[in-house]
């Protein structure tokens, strides 16, 4: 005892400076690891920012050439040099609406089914099957509109459509013109396909949210499985499904390689959805690499700019929405 | 009794729908891999591995598409994984419930579903036009930047599963916060880790309205990021868009090949995630 007290004694200095070496190590690296892990976390944000600042300074030559009247003129002339985004927006906001119109109900009604109806054996495999069409690349859905769907409306869907709305009034202008195939209805449908996915497995999160004692108790009293859906169900869960709804929005806005195929790449806006049509996205993706002249760059960028600041206000609503609705 | 009958009958015909959409689901996803299976097996074939893109008329593979592919999207998940791994570990760690990294986690879900051929346009303008030409390395940044958020995101969310006296044992220790996490957290989340990184691949696999203007595309062999590099999406567009008939069944036997690899991945990441937080 008495010899291993002396040790140390004549050890202690030395001891301690390896202590403090070690100590100090510790703390340096430390510090790296934190500035290391928030300088990326930094990182992230000057993306953001980056991004934006180089589509506005991308920007400058249209808005300083046409000023604001760029937004509300359809002309798109690359050979007289004047351009006006009227057409591709139009075109966007319009099959992203059909694109809303078909996949939300749709979308809902499988998430009904995944997480009240379906046997459950079943559940993992149709959920899965249901979220690998969210893994399919968009050039593939490009690929399959371009020579399966498209045909197929051309010859047996949109003829149809033709004879039986031609005599009611508005519709008849809708569904006008001759048949292609491509054009603004076929981009809605691949885009409805597309976004399902997202719909369906978001409302089927907050589906879950629904304590089981509030579904219970609305069995209990004599309530139809429908009844329960529309009554208890949606009802405490509408702030998620609208968060999911406007993040499906948000893909279908920026969507582009499966719109550019079957869109027919038209700029110009027609009052029939059976007419070929552009959007943003197809319109960058089509011509951007042909692009000769700065102000036929420049006026791609700008589409870009304004595609973002529409998606990025989308998705921001998205986001708040269904953090309201996991804070429930 | 009639309004029961009635009830009972607006519920099947609802709950019908329901069925009925699930079955549109279904059809979908059947229709979209059957038509794969069925234009593109039948081009499948030995050259289609071994020779490169023909010009029309004539016979070719897809040899340089698919090289290109495997480099662009092995380097973009090189250089986005350490990054996303970092920031997401910042905003578990050192960060976690701060109102910076709420911010953060916010703008950074928003990146992740933002087009990507935004990060296109924006890798044009910082990459491309300074440099006067189209190159693989542009491409490689473009497809990083689709990275970053993706590992973010699974990142911070796996590194929150660690439990916490697993951490609090190795606090406990003496271990520096820098070792706890390297040491402890990351072995504890590997697996999670692992799929954010796999989900990321097979996201930017398939990519290609970023590639177009950045990467854009070679006819011939290239593994020169200083140049243009082909990129299997890139050759698909490409060709399906052309009015050549064995040029359209190169692009079916292509997206083949990068649907059946893409899902492959995607199976495999959810496979492993599953695993990781059932246990």
């Amino acid at each position: 005892m008495v010899e291993i007290l002396a040790e140390s004694k004549t050890f202690a200095p030395a001891r301690r400076d390896q202590r403090e070496r070690v100590y100090k190590l510790f703390k340096s690296s430390d510090r790296f690891y934190r500035t290391l892990t928030f300088a990326s976390t930094v990182a992230i944000l000057v993306m953001l920012g980056s991004v934006l600042v180089s589509l506005v300074i991308g920007s400058i030559p249209t808005f300083r050439t046409f000023g604001l009247d760029f937004l509300i003129t359809e002309t798109w002339n690359p050979v007289t040099d004047k351009y006006g985004a009227l057409a591709p927006i139009y075109g966007t906001l319009l099959t992203s609406f059909f694109a809303m119109l078909l996949a939300l109900p749709v979308g809902i009604g499988i998430a009904v089914f995944l997480s009240e109806l379906c046997p459950q054996p079943l559940r993992r495999p149709v959920g899965i099957a249901i979220e690998l069409l969210a893994g399919i690349p968009s050039i593939i859905y490009g690929l399959w509109g371009l020579f399966i769907l498209a045909p197929f409306l051309q010859q047996h869907v949109q003829p149809a459509l033709i004879a039986t709305f031609a005599p009611v009034p508005i519709l008849s202008t809708l569904f006008a013109g001759p048949p292609y195939g491509i054009g603004l209805l076929t981009a809605a449908l691949i885009l409805a396909i597309m976004i399902l996915p997202f719909i369906t497995s978001i409302s089927r999160d907050v589906f879950e949210t629904v304590p089981a004692v509030l579904k219970e108790a609305a069995y209990g009293i004599g309530c139809t499985h429908w009844e329960v859906i529309t009554k208890v169900i949606i009802p405490y869960t509408r702030t998620g499904i609208a968060g999911g709804a406007m993040l499906a929005l948000g893909r279908a806005l920026g969507e582009t390689m499966a719109v550019t195929f079957v869109i027919g790449n038209a700029h110009r806006i027609s009052g029939s959805l059976l007419a070929p049509a552009t959007t943003i996205s197809a319109s960058i993706a089509n011509e951007f690499t042909e692009a000769v002249g700065d102000l036929y760059t420049s006026a791609l960028i700008s589409l870009g700019l304004i595609l973002f600041v529409i998606t990025f206000f989308v998705l921001a609503l998205a986001r708040l929405l269904l953090m309201r609705a996991e804070g429930k | 009794m009639t309004l029961y009958a009635a009830r009972r009958r607006r519920n099947n015909v609802w709950i019908g729908l329901c069925y009925a959409a699930t079955a549109f689901g279904l059809c979908s996803l059947c229709l979209i891999l059957f038509a794969l299976l069925f234009e593109g097996a039948s081009g499948l074939s030995l050259e289609v591995f071994t020779q490169m893109t023909p010009s029309p008329g004539s016979a070719g593979g897809l040899l340089n598409a698919i090289v290109g592919s495997l480099i662009l999207t092995f380097l973009g998940v090189l250089i986005g994984t350490p990054l996303g791994v970092l920031a997401g570990t910042y905003m578990a760690e050192y960060g976690r419930g701060t109102k910076f990294t709420l911010v953060v986690r916010f703008l950074n879900d928003i990146l992740l579903s933002a087009p990507s051929i935004v990060i296109g346009l924006f890798i044009y303008q910082v990459v491309v036009a300074p440099m006067g030409h189209f190159s693989g390395f542009a491409g490689v940044l473009a497809l990083a930047l689709l990275v970053i958020p993706i590992v973010t995101r699974t990142t911070e969310d796996m590194l929150l599963l660690v439990p916490r006296p697993l951490t609090e044992a190795a606090t406990a220790l003496g271990m520096p916060r820098s070792y706890v996490i390297t040491k402890v957290t990351y072995r504890a989340a590997r697996a999670g880790l692992l799929t954010g990184v796999l989900l990321a691949t097979a996201r930017i696999s398939g990519e290609t309205a970023p590639l177009l203007f950045t990467a854009l595309n070679n006819q011939f062999f290239s593994t020169n990021l200083n140049g243009p590099v082909a990129s299997l999406p890139a050759i698909i567009f490409q060709f399906a868009l052309s009015p050549y008939k064995d040029w359209q069944r190169l692009a079916w036997s292509g997206a083949l090949l990068i649907t059946f690899s893409v899902l492959a991945l995607s199976i495999f990441a959810r496979v492993l995630g599953t695993r990781k937080t059932a246990k």
